[in-house]
């Protein structure tokens, strides 16, 4: 399952999470992202259970944006132990996205 | 074995198979994003295309899409990887395994082309962005230049113009090659500067971020160094196509040559779009594209000239 993350569960849900988690920053207006987004809902299934994998929707999460350095988006960051670990932007294969997602498993 | 593959569904791909659909052929599009649409669904407004004045490139795309669902033709999501050639058919390599086809349509359209510049690929996502509708917000308030002088360069300095303090266009030449109507707007914003004659020497960072563009100036051999915070990049196109070199001819620069009816250096291999040769890349003779490779197809299947 693909979960939403913003500010108001960011700490709990990514920086505090026990399994690593991976982060897509967004927005409706950005047409990589929405050629994204259908991906990473499949990977969120695909790895269910082993890493947590959630949207944050950059119009909303200015700040979170800002703290991140997300200056393009979209932007895909992986979290390990509350630590950005690995990250990747625009349009990137199902390949490069799952053999970046069993790095930090 | 399928009578017709079709590569890519931009304008070009989804025309040809709303024809494919309406022609009976057993046709398939393959599309290596999740979704359809190509180039377009970067443009922030597509005022060009006839009957939808001020439609935005991501819901032209849904549109388009919509069309060819509606007419029937089925959409896969696979990257293909080559085409090979055999006498009594084709197999395309996809990443989701081999399809065999009698008729192969590329039309897989066009990227962005890089300036090839120090600071370029190492600030990319740090203010170096080639999509100003994505990531225009980031630079609220704040000075960004454009590269380029074509309709995207003048499309995305407009859009800037609204969201930033000052804008920057950066062009080579003493003339813009954009659309008249898109300069008379862009002439109108008092917040933009035209930099002409300059040519991009270099992106430099301060705290990790993209801080000044290096300019040189054609004319007087002057270097000018310009402080933004962002750079966008729209100095024109390079075709996809790399999958299938060695397989039809391309010109230099790799476009497939092809004239207007799509046919390529091989029999039942057609190009159309953005990735063919021709004067001009627009939506509308992307669709009419599309629709002539078909026309084509269906005659070389009725003569057996596919083979």
């Amino acid at each position: 399952m693909e979960f939403k993350f913003d500010k108001s569960n960011f700490e709990a849900e990514v920086l505090k999470s026990d399994k690593p988690v991976l982060v897509d920053f967004y927005a409706d207006w950005c047409g990589p992202c929405q050629s994204m987004g259908p991906m990473i809902q499949e990977l969120a299934s695909q790895y269910d259970g082993r890493i947590k994998i959630g949207k944050v929707n950059v119009d909303e999460n200015q700040e979170l944006a800002i703290q991140y350095g997300v200056m393009t988006i979209p932007n895909f960051k992986f979290f390990k132990g509350g630590q950005v670990v690995d990250s990747t932007i625009g349009v990137t294969s199902k390949e490069e996205m799952e053999q970046r997602i069993e790095n930090v498993l | 074995m399928r009578d017709f593959i079709i590569i890519g569904s931009g304008p070009a791909g989804i025309t040809a198979g709303i024809y494919a659909a309406r022609a009976r052929l057993d046709a398939v599009i393959l599309e290596k994003a999740y979704v359809s649409g190509g180039q377009i669904m970067n443009t922030y407004e597509v005022d060009n295309y006839p009957g939808l004045p001020g439609i935005s490139g991501m819901d032209l795309a849904k549109a388009f899409r919509g069309h060819a669902e509606k007419a029937g033709v089925e959409i896969q999501q696979a990257e293909v990887k080559g085409i090979e050639v055999l006498p009594d058919r084709k197999i395309v390599h996809t990443s989701k395994g081999d399809l065999e086809t009698k008729t192969v349509l590329i039309a897989t359209g066009a990227g962005h082309r890089k300036l090839g510049i120090p600071g370029e690929q190492e600030l990319t996502g740090r203010g170096v962005s080639y999509c100003a509708t994505c990531d225009g917000n980031f630079f609220r308030n704040r000075t960004t230049a454009v590269i380029g002088g074509g309709n995207v360069a003048v499309e995305d300095a407009i859009f800037l113009s609204r969201l930033c303090q000052k804008v920057y266009l950066v062009h080579r030449r003493d003339e813009l090659r954009a659309e008249k109507i898109l300069q008379e707007s862009l002439f109108d914003q008092d917040n933009v500067e035209i930099v002409w004659n300059a040519v991009p020497e270099e992106i430099q960072e301060e705290n990790g971020v993209a801080a000044h563009l290096l300019v040189k100036e054609k004319t007087t051999g002057q270097s000018r160094t310009l402080d933004v915070n962002g750079v966008f990049v729209a100095v024109g196109i390079v075709p996809d196509s790399q999958a299938f070199q060695g397989v039809v001819d391309m010109d230099e620069a790799g476009y497939i040559r092809a004239g207007e009816d799509g046919r390529t250096s091989v029999p039942g291999i057609y190009a159309a779009g953005d990735v063919r040769t021709k004067a001009l890349r627009q939506i509308i003779n992307g669709a009419g594209d599309g629709a002539n490779a078909v026309n084509s197809c269906q005659k070389d299947l009725a003569t057996g000239s596919w083979k």
